[in-house]
């Protein structure tokens, strides 16, 4: 009773306090009257721009939400194949070690090492925190390493992110541009392939690949696995430099040492490849699975404040209303 | 047979070189030095990447006599079948012939064909059809085989290798290019060695 008296009082006040929005309070009795009211209702803060605040803060986290479901369920997957492959590339860093300071550290064989290829590994898709551009600046730093007179370095590019930031500054470097890898699930077969595509595109003394590896949901290590063409592994064992053991090992079978050695670097390469795309994609996965955990975390925040808000205004709003109301009605008795 | 023979001498040959394998590496090596100095300069606000060998148990140094037993890591790219396991004897199929792997074994470098790998340890013996790879036989024992792809040999049907046998036989025949021809040898190659690992 009283409240209908109430608002009968209002709507009988109201012209004289906003008189545009009188259709609008009548066709929409659902929200409070005097919405968005400019200068003139400066007293009156609009609860609507709140409220659709309010909606698409939800919506979006309720994607975030799902799309951090889609990542932990794929990490899933792809963590045991991390894992699992993880033994394939040890006997190749236990037969030829690891040389990424190949090139700078022996100013004889620095001639030797010529062509570098920096194979950058990224994903195709964003909204995966830092590691896309984490792996473009490793590579950005390799490539300013490797260069000198004499000396170049090219990009061979995996995913879509890198690509689009390395084409802004360094488009005459890139050699090789290739996209979409992870539209099937990754397997060795469709890694060798890849591996066979870029041997055949692009001359080497080094190959650098630069990917993220997994080591937990939180934290990925940016890494540098070095592959180095047969020529310079020969050199190198011969020259007495770091491989000198290598000249120890018998070789068996193919016509010749080369011949074998040869394959020996192909398969590395692929081998190193297979397991730089997983640790990749599976820290991809993980850091999208913690980047959607904070932001759908952060929605909520959002969300929290915005109600509060939203209910502070709808109660002030009221209250001054029922102020008005009140003191017209009082002014109007005395 | 003298190549293992070698292996069972007291080995001269290694003891009188001082220098250590690349496997060899003493823990605190883990990253190169080197790179680290050369990366802080022209990147210094970044740390250095880190580089697979810092990822890796260091494999321990050549013993001065030979250990009982071989240490073997058998890697698939989708599994790793053993993993510094110590077994008495592999035999692989290397594309020079099969090779017995023991204890001391002169380090080796070997491309591997479709064949059977045999693992003995004590009394068992455990045997796998690998379809190609590499195996790296290093000076202190430790054996790395990589395969591409590898099953226990009992999982194999038997009706089924007869069958693409014949399959690949009759594609030879038919094949007209050389991309052709040298398929259906890949693939005549496998069955055959699939067969006669399941007949002999």
């Amino acid at each position: 009773m009283a409240m209908a008296a109430l608002r009968r009082e209002g709507r009988r006040l109201a012209p004289l306090i906003s008189p545009r929005t009188i259709t609008a309070v009548r066709s929409s009795p659902l929200y409070p009257t005097l919405e968005d009211e400019g200068p003139l209702g400066v007293r009156h803060i609009s609860t609507q721009v709140v409220r659709n605040r309010m909606k698409s803060v939800k919506n979006i986290q309720k994607i975030t939400k799902a799309m951090k479901m889609v990542a932990a369920s794929k990490l899933r997957a792809i963590q045991t194949k991390t894992e699992n492959s993880r033994g394939l590339w040890q006997p190749f860093t236990a037969l030829l070690g690891d040389l990424p300071s190949m090139s700078m550290n022996k100013p004889l064989i620095c001639a030797d090492v010529k062509k570098n290829v920096v194979v950058t590994i990224s994903s195709d898709k964003g909204l995966c925190g830092g590691i896309n551009s984490t792996s473009v600046k490793i590579s950005k730093g390799l490539h300013k390493l490797n260069s000198g007179p004499e000396k170049e370095t090219k990009y061979v590019i995996l995913g879509e992110k890198a690509k689009a930031q390395l084409v802004r500054d360094s488009k005459k470097d890139i050699e090789l541009i290739i996209t979409e890898l992870q539209k099937n699930p990754l397997n060795y077969t469709q890694v060798s392939v890849l591996a066979d595509e870029i041997l055949k595109n692009v001359e080497y003394d080094a190959l650098r690949i630069v990917f993220n590896k997994f080591q937990s949901v939180v934290s990925f290590v940016p890494t540098v696995s070095t592959v180095l063409s047969t020529e310079i592994v020969e050199r190198e064992a011969e020259s007495g430099g770091k491989l000198v053991d290598l000249d120890s090992y018998e070789v068996e079978g193919g016509e010749t040492k080369g011949e074998i050695l040869q394959n020996l670097a192909e398969f590395q390469f692929s081998c190193t490849m297979f397991n730089a795309v997983l640790e990749n994609a599976c820290s991809e996965q993980g850091a999208r699975m913690s980047a959607m955990d904070s932001s759908s975390r952060n929605a909520g925040d959002m969300l929290d404040r915005l109600t509060l808000t939203y209910n502070r205004t709808r109660q002030a709003s009221i209250t001054t209303e029922l102020i008005e109301i009140i003191s017209g009605a009082s002014a109007l008795e005395g | 047979m003298l190549r293992r023979a070698l292996g069972l001498l007291p080995r001269p040959i290694a003891a009188a070189r001082a220098r250590s394998f690349s496997t060899d590496l003493p823990a605190a090596h883990t990253a190169d030095a080197t790179f680290m100095e050369a990366w802080n300069k022209v990147m210094p606000n970044m740390d250095p990447p880190k580089t697979p060998l810092s990822f890796m148990h260091p494999r321990p140094p050549t013993p001065s006599s030979i250990p009982p037993k071989l240490t073997v890591n058998f890697v698939l790219p989708y599994d790793s079948e053993l993993s510094t396991k110590e077994v008495d004897m592999v035999i692989v199929p290397a594309t020079t012939g099969q090779m017995g792997v023991l204890p001391g074994h002169v380090a080796t470098i070997a491309e591997l064909k479709p064949g059977v790998l045999s693992v003995h340890e004590g009394s068992e013996t455990t045997k796998y059809f690998v379809s190609s790879g590499f195996v790296f036989i290093h000076a202190n024992s430790f054996a790395d085989i990589i395969a591409v792809e590898a099953v226990p040999l009992d999982q194999i049907d038997a009706n089924l290798v007869q069958k693409g046998l014949a399959d690949f036989t009759q594609k030879l025949s038919s094949a007209t290019t050389e991309l052709e021809k040298a398929e259906a040898q890949i693939g005549i190659d496998v069955h055959s060695a699939l067969n006669s690992a399941l007949t002999g």
